[in-house]
């Protein structure tokens, strides 16, 4: 019997378009990702059906905390030409007789994060190391003595009257402090606001269609 | 994915200049990006958060006189969050001379759904039909007009009933998200949040067993 031969091939596969495909991928996801910023406090949001996405840009946040700590935040995303939070920040400082450096002004402009602090410490809170901040966090104050959340919007709708208004609470905030909340917002004249939520599946109601 | 990568094999005393091959080894880089692809399309996805429009009425200013809107006693449902994810709720209005018992139920589907179903199922009913028509191509609409449309169905309507909403003050931040995203999935017109009375916080009491911490204000007009 005369011997088969089988033919030499190269167990070789060329991968160049797959290598070519996998990298176009990535870096359309790694450019189109954006990173989370990192938040003061950690925050479990309740869950609802509504679809409709989080606006990324002429935002103001109110954050309240597990332990009924109040942060704030005016962000307007990308769009960092119109130099927003500088402006709320001096304003803020006029009310209070502080001035704030150019400085100060930016390390605020570049810090996009929540922050809870008192007005008062805000120079001490600006000028601290990231790793240090924590402990100026100790909530905006929302009392009637007091009321910086108040001055806070009323100056951030002053800068930008388009900014809409989101609140980002935790599942087990008790209904006082939001409540506290809601009502600065009324008296702010802010009745249209958004929850921040996460999305939860519709359940089909079925005991309707009896 | 693994290659394998032929190697000459030499044979004879005669040292020959290695020949290496020019092709590289691409496996673990591709490995790599697989890995970082993967990674970056799960963050993408989900980094989004969700948010619930709601808008609360205008807030009366103090020196302002303004006569309490007048609501039909039969079309009233009061539901009061409690402490520990519980809901009660009552019909109608409270009186302190003869308290109405409160009942007691919680957010399962079998719930305070179901309670604001039986009593919604008019305007649900409607609201069903038109999402189904809408889908069927019945009816020529756009997606966005289609939220219009809703809310033009449940301004006509006049038999769901007019749930007012309070808090007992051991009430969490979820049982409000809850409790509104649960109007929206009964589809109820009229709902509005708001300030608890004397009266159904000691209701309230009474039905949890404790105490009543609360009394009638002593008349200060």
């Amino acid at each position: 019997m005369p011997k088969i031969k089988i033919p030499h091939k190269s167990p070789h596969v060329d991968m160049t378009p797959m290598v070519d495909l996998f990298s176009l991928l990535l870096t359309f996801f790694m450019l189109t990702a954006t990173m989370k910023p990192s938040e003061p406090a950690p925050v479990d949001t309740p869950a609802s059906i509504s679809e409709k996405a989080t606006p990324d840009k002429n935002i103001m946040t109110i954050t309240i905390a597990k332990d009924s700590r109040v942060f704030f935040n005016v962000d307007n995303g990308p769009d960092t030409i119109l130099h927003f939070r500088p402006k709320v920040l001096e304003e803020m400082g006029k009310r209070y007789n502080i001035v704030f450096t150019p400085q100060e002004l930016r390390t605020f402009e570049k810090n996009t994060v929540p922050f809870g602090v008192n007005i008062k410490e805000f120079k001490s809170y600006l000028s601290a190391k990231d790793n240090e901040r924590a402990k100026f966090e100790k909530g905006i104050p929302i009392d009637s003595t007091d009321n910086q959340l108040a001055l806070w919007i009323l100056f951030s709708r002053q800068v930008n009257p388009s900014a809409q208004t989101l609140i980002k609470g935790d599942n087990d905030v008790e209904y006082p402090v939001v409540k506290k909340v809601l009502d600065i917002l009324q008296d702010k004249n802010v009745n249209r606001f958004s929850l921040i939520t996460s999305l939860e599946k519709v359940e089909v109601v079925e005991e309707a269609k009896k | 994915m693994a290659e394998i990568i032929q190697e000459e094999k030499h044979q004879g005393g005669k040292k020959k200049p290695k020949k290496h091959s020019t092709e590289i080894d691409m496996t673990p880089m591709v490995d790599l990006m697989c890995l970082l692809i993967t990674f970056f399309m799960l963050t993408t996805a989900f980094a989004k958060p969700k948010v619930m429009e709601i808008a609360l009425p205008e807030k009366i200013k103090k020196n302002e006189k303004v006569d309490p809107p007048k609501i039909a006693e039969s079309r009233t449902l009061n539901i009061i969050m409690g402490p520990n994810d519980k809901v009660y709720w009552y019909p109608g209005k409270a009186d302190p001379a003869a308290l109405v018992p409160l009942q007691e139920t919680d957010f399962s589907a079998t719930g305070i759904r179901q309670v604001l179903l039986d009593r919604n199922r008019a305007l649900f009913k409607k609201i069903e039909a038109f999402k189904d028509d809408v889908t069927a191509g019945k009816v020529e609409i756009k997606q966005d007009s289609l939220q219009a449309a809703i809310r033009q169905l449940k301004k006509s309507d006049d038999t769901g009933p007019i749930v007012l909403i309070k808090f007992y003050k051991k009430a969490k931040y979820k049982n409000f998200v809850d409790i509104i995203d649960e109007m929206s999935i009964v589809g109820i017109a009229i709902y509005i949040v708001t300030d608890i009375n004397w009266i159904e916080e000691s209701m309230v009491e009474h039905a949890l067993g404790i105490p009543s911490t609360s009394s009638a204000p002593t008349a200060k007009k």
